[in-house]
């Protein structure tokens, strides 16, 4: 049995209304509408940097994930050295 | 029964009394100043000496925690992936405190020496819960 595929995606023969040409964007228009609304959101819009640095303390998170990891195995280490737990 | 079994059954019964000596237990001496609260378990994974010690008993808290140590560093290059020897010391640590008898001593997260009751002992905040 021969399968035909397509080798190759073409363009539609047709396009749809309005996809068939790039819109073109009149930045001269846009530009000037773009700065104005900035410079009237700029006062809303108030970012203070803390003034202590942000601390990540991953390694709590990792320490704690690892002493997970190792109980059961810990447990079963306590309970072959009796003698010294 | 016929005879075969029966010797089956002595021979398992002496192997389980064989077996129970084997099985290591606490020094004496180490089992009384547990109870005495001369020695208890600390966060880090290692017995501590409460209030003064003799020599006697600073010798067999060191020699226990000796023999802790090399069983962590063996058992942390073990895991897999390999962790750090503070690390199983620790998780260790939360274990052995969660163990304790009412009336032995352990270390609370703040460092300060506790009595064990039947309450659950305080534990550092990364603890694995309790089994």
């Amino acid at each position: 049995m021969i399968r035909y595929e397509l080798t190759r995606a073409g363009t539609l023969a047709t396009t749809a209304p309005m996809m068939g040409a790039r819109r073109t964007v009149r930045w001269a228009r846009v530009l000037p509408l773009a700065a104005l609304a900035s410079a009237t959101l700029g006062g809303c819009v108030n970012v203070t940097a803390p003034d202590k640095p942000i601390v990540i303390e991953l390694n709590v998170n990792i320490r704690q994930e690892v002493i997970y990891r190792l109980a059961a195995d810990a447990d079963n280490t306590i309970n072959e050295n009796e003698d010294i737990f | 029964m016929n005879r075969v079994s029966k010797m089956i059954a002595v021979a398992g019964l002496a192997v389980a009394v064989l077996a129970t000596p084997a099985m290591a237990q606490r020094d004496p001496a180490y089992e009384a100043a547990r109870a005495s609260g001369q020695v208890g378990e600390k966060m880090d994974g290692y017995l501590g000496v409460v209030g003064g010690a003799s020599s006697d008993l600073q010798r067999l808290v060191s020699d226990i925690n000796i023999k802790r140590r090399a069983l962590y560093s063996q058992r942390a290059q073990a895991a897999k992936p390999a962790v750090t020897l503070e690390e199983y010391a620790l998780t260790a640590g939360c274990i052995a405190i969660s163990r304790t008898q009412p009336g032995e001593k352990y270390q609370a997260p703040d460092g300060s020496w506790q009595t064990r009751t039947s309450a659950p002992p305080m534990r550092d905040s990364r603890c694995p819960a309790a089994q």
